[in-house]
């Protein structure tokens, strides 16, 4: 029994951290929605070696696994860095394994990819679909033929830019589509870069061995870890602010109804953290948990993010709900990132699925 | 990240499986079933049977009667035991937590009498700390032990106490000393539950079972040699009580059967539940909350084998397991319908009676939450009333700011 990080991995995590501590990224959020531009990180993404975090060490990359792509992941929800590396990540996974012919670039990030997601069936929902444009509803996943690809996937993380998309298909294909219409959307959290991607028969590299459904619960498991990150930096912030601001002659963190909602974001934190170390011990050793595992992390973590988003603002006080105020911007990165790759209910979802398949077994 | 034993430790599990396999033949079974006695008796030979082999007290020094080993070993061995079937040891709060203050604080002596037979299951304990108007703020109590030709007269109650009903000695928190703050004059005392003027009285709760006692001590007689660690210094004891039971507490609730896959089971057979879409994210949320658990429990044990001792917020472990499990036996009930609630019909009838007190049970979820906002989180603490004041005269302040 072993659940400290290595030396390589707390190296991994403080240097993500010094890499991403050199700008002021919710400062360029708030620039951004009053019509700035948002800073290019891929070249910290690139000097940092993260393109090719999760490709084998045969194919220039360096070969680590999903749980150190999760630490980089939590340290860029931390400060809400616009790296396009969700999407990165997972593409690169699923290419890695693919036999992708110019895999090297993109270990060298030379070449950014991006994972269109497909929902594997479900026990209720028994076919591959896909985030709807417009309310609750999914849509088929895009089709295959030959290697020709037809559908439309709405809300694609950094689709927008990438050179090559690595397209989840109906059947659990995964085709690799260079060149595809993509349309950049707006975006509440302006740090998350998104895309409608539509493809009509455009050809691809049918990648044989990319496992579409693992990739679904990666990306899960990542968008879980860049949440815990989020939490992290809400707690701190509410935490700072409550043993600062006083009223009635005592410090706003002495009230019990201040400490008691704070010692639950710790609470919520400390669950989705742990979540995380399944979901990162499932994908190496525990394949058959990972989609219970991967989908509970995203379930605990997309809740407590939604959580520790509004109560530190709430620890705040009306201040906390303004545009100069930082809080608002983790609030928005929460509010998007709980309803992309399904949503956060989905993965709950899948989480009573997975019980109630072993249940019946 | 690893999972799995080292060497040494499956060394371990191999010899605890063996000699459980072999003896599990003569294991009482969980749950009484019939006579309450002789099922207790059952279940303390069964203790003394484990001690010998050496599976009780592992953590204990050898010098004790213990096995000298980690908390990863304490864990095999209850894993172990759980997978065999079998009951665990039946003084869990003596052994875990009782035993391990008196090798802290205890003298020689007391060391020698005491810790064997309670480590055999010969002499059962009882913890003897909460009381009617004391229990998070349990330096208040109220219990005094009043000096007296060299030893003490004990007079007060307790409450919340389990197996105090066969008990042969309590670990008891008493007032020597009212004229100073209210944590200094505290004593611990070891009491003989047999001595004249100690009534046991079960106390029944939702369930209609009594699984608690109150226990009142009247001119109750104890010797100097009945102090444990020092008059005036019952409050550093009794935190060196509690800092055990947050370790206990800490290594496992999925032994109180609280697990996402038992709740699942209990409702999956209804065709109608298991597309329920709010169904669904009910379990799908408890569940998580669960599951967390269980890797939450494997960091603490990471910490505990690098010799960290674990912090307070073990007690966040213990608001998300009754709350899970209180979610979770209301899911079911709902499922269920009114059939849930019937004992003879249902095995979540209990819990769900048994619950709503779990909440309260090794501290409040109020008193925890505070203690981990003020220790893990670093908030100041709330302002108090009765600092440096002497105990004695804490009532008539407490009256007077009523009053006003």
């Amino acid at each position: 029994m072993n659940l400290s990080l290595t030396d390589e991995q707390e190296l991994l995590r403080e240097a993500a951290r010094g890499a991403l501590s050199r700008a002021n990224y919710v400062e360029a959020a708030r620039e951004a929605l009053d019509g700035g531009e948002v800073p290019d990180t891929w070249p910290i993404a690139r000097e940092a070696g993260w393109p090719g975090l999760l490709i084998s060490e045969d194919h220039g990359g360096a070969g680590l696994a999903p749980f150190d792509a999760m630490l980089v992941m939590t340290e860029a929800g931390r400060v809400l860095a616009p790296l396009p590396l969700l999407g990165h990540l997972v593409g690169s996974w699923l290419l890695d394994r693919g036999g992708y012919e110019d895999i090297e670039a993109v270990a060298n990030g030379d070449r950014r990819v991006a994972y269109v997601p497909a929902r594997p069936p479900g026990d209720v929902e028994t076919a591959w679909t896909v985030d709807s444009e417009r309310g609750a509803g999914r849509a088929p996943a895009p089709t295959l033929d030959g290697d020709r690809v037809s559908g439309e996937v709405f809300w694609v993380p950094d689709a927008p830019g990438a050179d090559v998309l690595v397209v989840a298909c109906d059947g659990g294909a995964v085709v690799a589509v260079e060149g595809a219409a993509v349309e950049e959307t707006r975006r509440y959290d302006p740090t998350r870069l998104l895309g409608h991607v539509r493809l009509d028969g455009a050809s691809g590299t049918v990648l044989e061995g990319a496992d579409a459904e693992a990739a679904w619960y990666l990306a899960q498991a990542l968008i879980a870890a860049e949440s815990v990150g989020t939490v992290e930096t809400c707690l701190e912030m509410a935490v700072q602010y409550a043993k600062e601001r006083f009223t009635f002659g005592r410090a706003i963190g002495s009230y019990q109804a201040i400490k008691h909602g704070l010692t639950e974001v710790l609470r919520r934190l400390d669950n989705a953290r742990s979540l995380l170390y399944y979901a990162g011990w499932a994908a190496e050793s525990g394949a058959g948990e990972f989609p219970l595992a991967a989908s509970a992390a995203r379930s605990a973590a997309g809740r407590a993010l939604d959580y520790s988003t509004r109560e530190n603002i709430a620890v705040h006080g009306g201040i906390g709900a303004t545009w100069e105020h930082d809080a608002p911007y983790y609030f928005r990165r929460a509010q998007l990132s709980r309803r992309l790759l399904g949503g956060t209910a989905d993965a709950t979802d899948r989480v009573a699925a997975e019980l109630f398949a072993t249940a019946a077994a | 990240m690893d999972l799995n034993d080292s060497p040494e430790q499956a060394e371990f599990r191999a010899k605890v499986r063996a000699w459980l396999e072999e003896h599990r033949s003569e294991a009482p079974p969980r749950q009484s079933t019939g006579d309450e006695s002789q099922y207790i008796d059952a279940r303390r030979a069964w203790q003394g049977k484990l001690a010998e082999a050496g599976l009780a007290g592992v953590t204990w020094p050898k010098e004790y009667g213990g096995q000298g080993r980690g908390p990863i070993e304490q864990v095999t061995v209850n894993q172990e035991i759980g997978a065999a079937g079998v009951p665990g040891i039946l003084d869990v709060i003596g052994v875990g937590m009782l035993g391990p203050t008196i090798i802290a604080h205890g003298t020689d002596d007391q060391k020698t009498r005491y810790l064997g037979p309670m480590l055999h299951g010969d002499e059962v304990w009882c913890q003897l700390f909460s009381e009617p108007a004391a229990g998070s703020d349990l330096a208040g109590i109220q219990s005094r032990a009043k000096e007296d030709n060299g030893g003490f007269v004990l007079n007060g109650q307790k409450v919340w106490t389990t197996n105090a009903q066969f008990a042969a000695y309590g670990l008891l928190l008493a007032r020597t000393d009212a004229d100073v703050p209210k944590h200094k004059g505290l004593t611990m005392f070891i009491v003989p539950m047999n001595a004249e003027g100690v009534t046991v009285r079960g106390l029944r709760q939702i369930s209609g079972e009594a699984e608690f006692n109150e226990v009142f001590f009247d001119d109750v007689k104890l010797g100097a040699d009945n102090v444990v660690g020092g008059v005036g210094n019952g409050w550093a004891t009794a935190l060196t009580t509690l800092m055990f039971e947050r370790l206990t507490i800490g290594a496992g609730s999925e032994g109180m059967g609280y697990r996402a896959d038992r709740f699942t089971a209990a409702i999956a057979a209804d065709g109608h539940a298991v597309r329920d879409p709010e169904v669904r994210q009910r379990l799908g949320e408890l569940a998580s909350e669960l599951i967390a658990l269980r890797f939450l429990g494997y960091r603490t044990l990471t910490a505990l084998q690098k010799g960290q001792i674990p912090g307070p917020e073990a007690a966040l472990a213990k608001i998300t397991t009754v709350n899970a499990a209180i979610q979770a036996t209301d899911l079911i009930a709902d499922v269920l319908g009114p059939d849930a609630l019937d004992d003879d019909r249902s095995e979540w009838a209990y819990a769900i009676s048994f619950l709503p007190g779990l909440k309260s049970a090794g501290g409040t979820e109020e008193i925890l939450r505070n203690t981990v906002g003020e220790r893990v989180l670093g908030l100041p603490p709330e302002p108090r009333l009765d600092k440096g004041i002497p105990f004695s005269e804490l009532r008539a302040k407490e009256r007077e700011v009523a009053a006003s």
